[in-house]
């Protein structure tokens, strides 16, 4: 996007005069200070933000920002920021959705858009429960996982977003955390100037059903053993000291000490193979006894659909194919006299 | 080809009209025969009609009566409505194609089958323990001709050594150039077809035209037929014609309305039977700046489509009833956030899966009401394939001028059959004008136009008139979210009004036949018009004192209705579905009408249409 001149915005011209309905301590107050601070950053006319959410607590998310927005039905926002995208490229589209609105009810869309590398950026809100339906489990609650319509503990093996994210083909992907606000805005900046589907996964604290759920990488007692901030081109160090690393043995990733140098895993975002975001989403995820890992762990270039589209129109506009007039005289016509 | 080639001299008769029909195997080639069929005979003048028949399976076994197609056309010097109620000629390539048919065969018309085809194991599969053409039942109902169509088919074309398959797959065309003959069609039309289609397959293109003109020949030298066919050229408005089906009409009125209105056109869609042809026609049409998006799923195709009318564009998603089942979530969405789209349902025999190649108008009520909450929707009708056309520009008219979605409602019958149509100049098109919301100054999502009640349409990327708009109520002019119970009540019956009002901007229904008093009106709607109209011709000769009305407004009924209903002792209402329409009418204006309900998957017959009005007139 060309700008000629570089607006000048504050964090206040993004805040809405909605009164904010969340929960006092719910963790979508830091991510909408984080995203309001980061948007006069972008260099992008206010009025070109575009907020797409579907239903849930996180979707309440577009009323409280000045921009447009459209809070769409449930698990859909996807589909409907598809069609704003297409017809006009020039907008920043920004999906907002949750646990249960993109994975759940919204599964489906979620691989297709990615897949597509549909250009804007998906901000999900995992917070591991269903909210705004008080309490129940969603497709991020841990096995066995006891809440209202799972007394004796869920059934059901969870799925990891960043896993579905980088099997669809997503081609920007990372992880960040409510309480760490620093962090996430780093990311967002980074998923805003990425060119095609950029997926943020971002872990939020529900107060309400599903207090602590995110201690581990919040806590700061503990959270340095437990999370490894991912850097392009850098070893995976974490450790309240900075003595630990993660190396890789074939495809498992381990723990070792960075004393005495057993070559940590250096981290390569823009590998082209997905092999290793994929480990490294995993980690302490699906696979645990391991750091989780925060941060891009995917960032590379492929068209997005909205090039692959403009491109097709602009290939079929060197060879028209007749006006309105030709094409309604087309085919077998006959005179009558 | 043992026949004599003295030419004998064979006798002309001259008809007034004919319907006939070519039915096969699935793999014979059935609907492409027809369509050059009517090529030819638009070509000459007549006034026709169409109606394909088609299985729902792609391949059904060979020779099966599931795998049986069909294509039948109606064609005159008068003018006329329908595709024709009984056959005056049924081509039957095979056994299967027979038995599914013959029924529809009028005592005394013409049966002409591929005898080659009537083998002991094709006989078998469909149920024949003895050749039905043998049967006395048969030669003394029918005039049977019997013709070798696969052998003659192979001898025109033993030199040419072509695969077997392909041999076979070349009959269709010798039953094509027979027709021509019985019917003295030309076949020029269908020459420059092949020759066009098989430009780069020399000896396919050799095989076709030689086929097909032994088939002329055959009809023309043989002592098979004594005597063939002449129907003069219908008296139809002079002008430029072309034959259009419904789909089609359908993609040219959304062309037509992307050039008028100059919106950015984005078109949500998925594949489904028999409103895929429309997804597939404008994605030919890239170069209008016309986009298609064969989305994952219905869901996800007017999902988009909304998000595209949000941004400033106008969305389009075209699907049948099953897509419409899963799309009313959305539905309501534009009507709640009021955003201008159009559904196109292409009705097909429901509930369910149902029957996905046969017709039906049995979405009516589901267009109007299947959705949670006051959801009201205007919803239109075509009633004819070339009708498409202008319903769909008015369904633009519609959606663009009072901000709100549109049910566009065609159906099987209308999609793939075809009429001629008279080739619009695109001055006569109307105007639609467009609005985009730019000032400011007094700027709130839901303040209403004083007279259509429409919100504006002010997009992203326009300054200063940042909002959100959503699914949850929204509180009266400012749109923020609002549970208070009077704006609700308020808001419910703006909605309602906005759509109730459209009344004062739709034309006023027209007698269509007959007086505007009398003993019965049938009213009618979408795809019945033309048995409806042929029926009311009959009823007129007769001596009857009927005459019909035909809807396209649907939602909100044209404002007269009420008036014209009262004129008539009594109402009779022909639907293709157990009688919504008249549930409709009968709630609201309080008269007694009666129905006609046929649901077979087939456009209602003019003979039950008049026997049902004869019924109510005694
Ligand atoms: S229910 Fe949980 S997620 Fe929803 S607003 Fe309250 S704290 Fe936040």
């Amino acid at each position: 996007m060309v700008i000629s001149e570089q607006p000048k915005y504050t964090k206040a011209d993004f805040e809405s005069d909605n009164d904010v309905r969340w929960c006092p301590g719910c963790g979508d107050y830091a991510i909408l200070s984080a995203v309001q601070q980061v948007m006069p950053q972008l260099g992008i006319p206010k009025e070109k933000f575009v907020f797409v959410s579907g239903i849930g607590c996180s979707s309440r998310f577009p009323y409280y920002m000045n921009c447009y927005g459209f809070h769409t039905i449930h698990g859909r926002a996807l589909t409907v920021a598809t069609g704003v995208k297409s017809v006009n490229p020039e907008l920043s589209v920004w999906v907002i959705t949750g646990d249960g609105d993109g994975l759940s009810i919204g599964g489906n869309h979620f691989l297709h858009a990615i897949r597509r590398n549909q250009d804007f950026k998906i901000l999900l809100f995992n917070n591991k429960i269903y909210g705004l339906t008080k309490g129940q489990y969603s497709p991020t609650s841990e096995f066995g996982k006891k809440t209202k319509s799972t007394p004796m503990g869920s059934i059901d093996t969870p799925i990891n977003p960043i896993s579905l994210a980088i099997a669809s083909g997503a081609t920007f992907v990372a992880r960040t955390v409510d309480k760490n606000v620093k962090h996430m805005m780093d990311i967002l900046k980074q998923a805003a100037e990425h060119k095609g589907t950029a997926f943020v996964e971002i872990y939020q604290n529900c107060w309400v059903f599903n207090d602590n759920a995110f201690v581990s990488y919040t806590d700061k007692d503990v959270k340095s053993d437990n999370s490894v901030y991912l850097e392009d081109g850098k070893p995976l160090i974490f450790g309240n000291n900075h003595e630990k690393a993660i190396k890789l043995n074939g495809f498992h990733p381990e723990i070792i000490k960075v004393a005495g140098s057993n070559n940590p895993l250096i981290h390569d975002a823009k590998s082209e193979d997905r092999g290793l975001a994929y480990v490294l989403g995993q980690m302490g995820v699906e696979n645990p006894g391991l750091p989780v890992a925060f941060g891009v762990l995917r960032k590379v270039q492929r068209p997005t659909y909205q090039e692959l589209l403009y491109g097709q129109e602009e290939q079929a506009k060197q060879k028209p194919k007749g006006s309105l007039e030709q094409i309604l005289n087309s085919g077998d016509t006959w005179v009558v006299k | 080809m043992s026949t004599t080639q003295t030419k004998i001299v064979k006798k002309t008769e001259s008809l007034e009209e004919a319907v006939i029909r070519f039915a096969g195997d699935s793999g014979d080639g059935m609907q492409l025969t027809g369509g050059q069929f009517t090529t030819s005979t638009a070509i000459v003048g007549n006034d026709l009609s169409t109606l394909p028949d088609y299985p729902a399976e792609i391949r059904a076994p060979a020779g099966s009566l599931a795998g049986v197609s069909g294509f039948q056309i109606h064609f005159s010097s008068k003018d006329i409505h329908t595709p024709g109620d009984a056959l005056d000629v049924l081509v039957a390539m095979n056994p299967a194609a027979l038995k599914a048919n013959l029924q529809d065969l009028k005592p005394g018309g013409m049966l002409i089958v591929n005898t080659n085809a009537f083998t002991e194991t094709n006989l078998k599969k469909v149920g024949y323990a003895k050749n039905p053409l043998e049967e006395e039942s048969l030669t003394t109902k029918y005039q049977i001709f019997s013709v070798e169509v696969t052998r003659l088919t192979q001898n025109a074309l033993e030199d040419l050594k072509l695969s077997a398959k392909l041999v076979d797959r070349s009959k269709n065309m010798f039953a094509l150039g027979l027709m021509y003959w019985l019917y003295s069609r030309p076949m020029e039309p269908t020459i420059e077809w092949v020759k066009k289609k098989f430009a780069g397959k020399p000896d396919i293109l050799e095989a076709n035209l030689r086929v097909l003109k032994a088939g002329y020949h055959f009809g023309e030298t043989t002592e098979t037929f004594i005597s063939h066919f002449e129907i003069k050229q219908a008296e139809i408005k002079p002008g430029k014609y072309r034959n259009i089906t419904g789909n089609e009409a359908t993609v040219l009125g959304i062309i037509a309305a992307k050039e008028v209105t100059g919106l950015e056109l984005f078109l949500g869609s998925y594949p489904i039977t028999p409103a895929s042809d429309i997804l597939h026609e404008l994605s030919r049409y890239k170069y209008l700046g016309i986009k298609t998006f064969q989305a994952e799923d219905e869901i996800a195709a007017i999902g988009s489509a909304i998000g595209a009318s949000f941004a400033g564009g106008f969305g389009i998603t075209t699907t049948s009833g099953p897509g419409v089942c899963l799309k009313s979530e959305f539905i309501n969405l534009a009507v709640k956030t009021e955003l201008p789209l159009i559904v196109c349902d292409i009705q097909r025999g429901g509930p369910s899966t149902g029957l996905p190649t046969k017709t039906e108008q049995a979405d009516l009520l589901q267009a109007l009401f299947g959705r949670n909450g006051e959801s009201p929707v205007p919803v239109i009708a075509a009633s004819t394939p070339s009708d498409c056309f202008e319903t769909m520009l008015e369904a633009f008219r519609i959606a663009i001028k009072y901000m709100t979605p549109v049910f566009f409602m065609s159906d099987g019958y209308l999609a793939n059959g075809s009429e001629p149509w008279f080739i619009p100049s695109v001055s006569s098109l109307p105007k639609i004008e467009v609005k985009y919301r730019k000032e400011k100054e007094g700027f709130a999502p839901f303040v209403r136009d004083e007279k259509t009640l429409a919100r504006p349409w002010a997009i992203p990327g326009t300054c200063g008139l940042e909002h959100v708009v959503g699914g949850l109520e929204a509180e009266q002019v400012t749109g923020r979210v609002s549970y208070d119970p009077v704006n609700h009540d308020a808001m419910v019956k703006i909605r309602a009004k906005k759509i109730a009002n459209i009344e004062n901007d739709i034309p006023e229904l027209k007698i269509l036949n007959g007086s505007d008093k009398g003993d019965l009106l049938i009213l009618g709607w979408g795809s019945t018009l033309g048995s409806i109209n042929a029926a009311i011709e009959k009823l007129l000769e007769n001596g009857h004192k009927v005459a019909n009305v035909h809807l396209r407004h649907l939602n909100p009924f044209p404002k007269n209705l009420g008036a014209v209903l009262k004129n008539f002792k009594h109402v009779l209402i022909p639907e293709v579905n157990l009688g919504q329409l008249r549930l409709l009418v009968r709630a609201r204006y309080l008269v007694d009408a009666q129905g006609l309900n046929i649901v077979s998957g087939q456009p209602l017959k003019v003979r039950d249409i008049v026997e049902a009005a004869e019924k109510l007139l005694k």
